[in-house]
């Protein structure tokens, strides 16, 4: 509610702090051009320019949102310190300008399917902070009905199609999604997301074989952490060039901590794909959290190291940077936007506390489509507990 | 609640092994150790005792995400004790080849829910390498070690028990140690098997289960049951980390008068039929419980052969109590569960039947 006061244009009450944003009220569609902070390195196609076309509430919109991302992700570590969140749950923090920067250059149409890093890809897909919440707390409101959890986060009416757990099998999922699109004619693409783990793993390359061979409108995009689990590229795998593992697939290499470039590539990568088949894009991007809450993180990289990545590439700052030279926000209205944010994200939190979880009737529902009638037995098998519904 | 109570059952320490006539090792002294500790003890002997035995699977060089494999890398080098990368169909396939070449190849594979990838290098490859080549070449030193079962927090894809899909394959072995002493007499002797065998450790005991174990190499033999308590009233068969369940649910039943006989299969193929017989003509009751769903459970083959072994002995028919026929629940796990309240009253209706 209180973001949304942001992109309003002219709600004709005065208010104490939308005073202090008129000034960008009115620079709304001020076109800026952005240069991705490196240029992208191509294999088999030409990179796209340096320069991104942006606007001043796209700017805005792009720091609102990832703050937005950065303190979910806080919340959710402490939550599962509390032991409200149980399970496993894989934080996204670092990796944020991969999530906005796609969603900047697509549609709802577009689908997304990625593995279990999706809290803020959900964010992203027009996902809320409750659903986001109660899932995480295995609550009835949440986007699954509390029986998925942290890493099975779905949307259907955004085309956003997960959340899975076994590492690379969304991968074909992902083409077969492109295929549907293409069949149908639909004009759309699909964005099939995975980690430089799950490079390696052979179901990709079926994947991509077919993709190839039927020219179908999937982008495979390898968000390349350098670690998968504690596990660094170099020892994993021969080539960690993951955009030129395609082979006659052609890719391209891009900036993950920079919105505009991921924004840049993705753009690309969808004409690209709905005119000549997959290509591949390699984010390079770094996650500050372990693997997951039970993996510290430090042990198989050092503190420099993530601290060096915070300093110098991290994705806010670069964004707030831009913010700052372009005049759209002082640095105490950013301030004041990260203080609206942490409260919308507490409140959230309290809200989803106070949801029930699911039924236990919901154990049975949706193992088949509804009806199909199969028993399951309690403990004495004379009398049914439940007709699987 | 239920959780908690699932929980605090399994860490009541855990099963005495019962009969000493079967091998001196249940009446040795040892170390304390806890389930992972005895498995790394089992390895690092399989590896000082064989020169062409390896270990090697994701994240093992490190000691492995349950520790497992802690000190190996160091003690027998970098050749031997390696990482791979994350791919479970050509880490089984590997090990395959490997092990086809007069190796011991033990595979790790990280939870027992990502093996199947590796499904079919299992089912197609190694079960089939002896009899298809008319015995020229074997895989017979492929040890694949998994770690499966609830954990009480683990989710569809860290909690699942997929032995049954593995015993219906002729040409493998699949075993399940319940306990730490258990666990690496069985694990060293599945190693040292002329068979490729699948090793499910029961991840829940990794920590929770403490033993005293034998530091000497020893082996336990496979497929021999082994009769943990005995009883009159009614047999209880089952396997890894269920039977700390059952145990409990024992002890409740004999506070009520009935004598259950309670027997762990280790090896679930081949798998002992002559002890379970044995049992249930004595008798003349038995129940089955596992966490995999119900429905073409292990539990089933069990109950069909001792149906056809020992009809005219049965009072009552076999009982099964199991996982539910859904996938794996996050937040319904308490109720999934084969918990000591479902395996009880399954043991007083089978006995007032």
């Amino acid at each position: 509610m209180a973001l949304s006061r942001l992109s309003s244009r002219s709600n004709g009450i005065a208010r104490p702090f939308s005073a202090a944003f008129n000034r960008f009220i009115s620079t709304d569609t001020t076109p800026i051009t952005i240069e991705t902070s490196l240029p992208f390195t191509a294999h088999l196609c030409d990179p796209p320019s340096r320069s991104v076309e942006s606007s001043s509430q796209e700017l805005l919109d792009f720091f609102r949102t990832m703050a937005l991302m950065r303190r979910m992700e806080i919340a959710a570590d402490s939550l599962y310190k509390a032991k409200l969140i149980r399970g496993f749950c894989h934080l996204y923090d670092g990796q944020e300008a991969v999530a906005i920067g796609m969603e900047a250059a697509i549609t709802k149409k577009d689908a997304i399917i990625t593995a279990y890093r999706d809290h803020c890809i959900f964010l992203g897909r027009g996902g809320s902070l409750h659903e986001v919440f109660s899932e995480l707390m295995g609550r009835q409101a949440g986007c699954s009905k509390g029986k998925g959890g942290s890493m099975h986060f779905y949307k259907k009416d955004s085309s956003f199609y997960g959340g899975h757990g076994i590492v690379g099998a969304q991968v074909p999922l992902g083409c077969g999604v492109a295929f549907a699109q293409k069949y149908n004619k639909e004009e759309a693409v699909t964005f099939a997301l995975y980690g430089d783990g799950a490079a390696n793993q052979g179901q990709l390359f079926e994947a991509l074989n077919i993709s190839a061979l039927w020219d179908l409108p999937a982008i495979l995009v390898c968000e390349n952490n350098h670690y998968g689990m504690g596990t660094a590229e170099w020892r994993a795998a021969k080539s960690p060039s993951y955009y030129k593992r395609g082979d006659y697939v052609p890719g391209l290499k891009v900036d993950g901590m920079d919105a505009f470039a991921v924004k840049q590539a993705c753009k690309f990568a969808k004409d690209h794909a709905l005119e000549k088949g997959p290509i591949i894009l390699e984010m390079d991007t770094y996650r500050y959290h372990g693997h997951s809450m039970s993996d510290p993180g430090s042990t198989y990289r050092t503190r420099d190291e993530i601290s060096g990545v915070r300093q110098e590439r991290d994705p806010i700052e670069r964004i707030k940077k831009l913010v700052l030279s372009h005049d759209l926000a002082t640095e105490k209205e950013l301030k004041d936007m990260e203080k609206e944010i942490r409260k919308e994200v507490d409140d959230a939190i309290a809200k989803a506390k106070d949801c029930p979880m699911p039924e236990p009737s919901e154990l049975f529902t949706n193992v088949y489509v509804k009806g199909f009638g199969t028993e399951s037995f309690g403990p004495d098998r004379k009398e049914v507990k439940a007709a699987l519904p | 609640m239920a959780a908690l109570l699932g929980r605090s059952c399994r860490k009541l320490g855990f099963l005495s092994s019962g009969h000493g006539a079967r091998r001196s090792v249940s009446t040795e002294t040892g170390k304390s150790l806890n389930l992972y500790s005895a498995i790394n003890q089992a390895l690092h002997i399989a590896l000082d005792s064989d020169p062409r035995s390896y270990v090697f699977g994701e994240d093992v060089g490190f000691g492995g995400v349950f520790r497992c494999t802690t000190g190996l890398a160091e003690r027998f080098g970098k050749n031997r004790v390696f990482n791979t990368p994350l791919c479970e169909q050509g880490i089984v396939g590997f090990g395959i080849g490997l092990a086809a070449m007069g190796n011991r190849a033990i595979v790790e594979i990280q939870f027992a829910d990502y093996i199947y990838p590796a499904f079919d290098q299992i089912v197609n490859e190694a079960a089939k390498f002896r009899y298809r080549s008319g015995n020229q070449f074997n895989c017979g030193g492929l040890t694949i070690r998994a770690p499966y079962g609830a954990v009480g927090h683990g989710g569809h894809y860290h909690s699942q028990s997929p032995e049954a899909f593995f015993c219906h394959v002729p040409g493998i072995k699949v075993v399940i140690p319940r306990s730490p002493r258990e666990a690496k007499g069985l694990l060293l002797s599945c190693i040292r098997d002329p068979n490729p065998v699948v090793f499910f450790e029961p991840k829940w005991l990794y920590r929770q289960a403490v033993e005293e174990v034998p530091e000497h190499d020893y082996m336990i033999p496979l497929s021999e049951a082994e009769v943990i308590r005995e009883g009159n009233d009614i047999t209880l068969v089952g396997w890894g980390a269920q039977l700390t369940i059952m145990e409990q649910a024992c002890l409740e039943a004999e506070k009520e008068g009935i004598s259950c006989e309670l027997i762990d299969l280790k090896t679930l193929l081949p798998w002992d039929k002559e002890t379970v017989e044995a049992s249930v003509k004595k008798t003349g009751r038995l129940l089955i419980s596992h966490e995999a769903p119900i429905t073409g459970g292990f539990g089933a083959e069990i109950s069909a052969t001792i149906l056809e072994r020992c009809f005219l002995k049965l009072e009552a028919p076999v009982t099964r109590v199991c996982g539910l026929d859904t996938p794996f629940p996050l937040v319904f796990e308490p109720f999934y569960m084969p918990t000591k309240n479902k395996i009880l009253d399954a043991i007083k209706t089978t006995v007032n039947y």
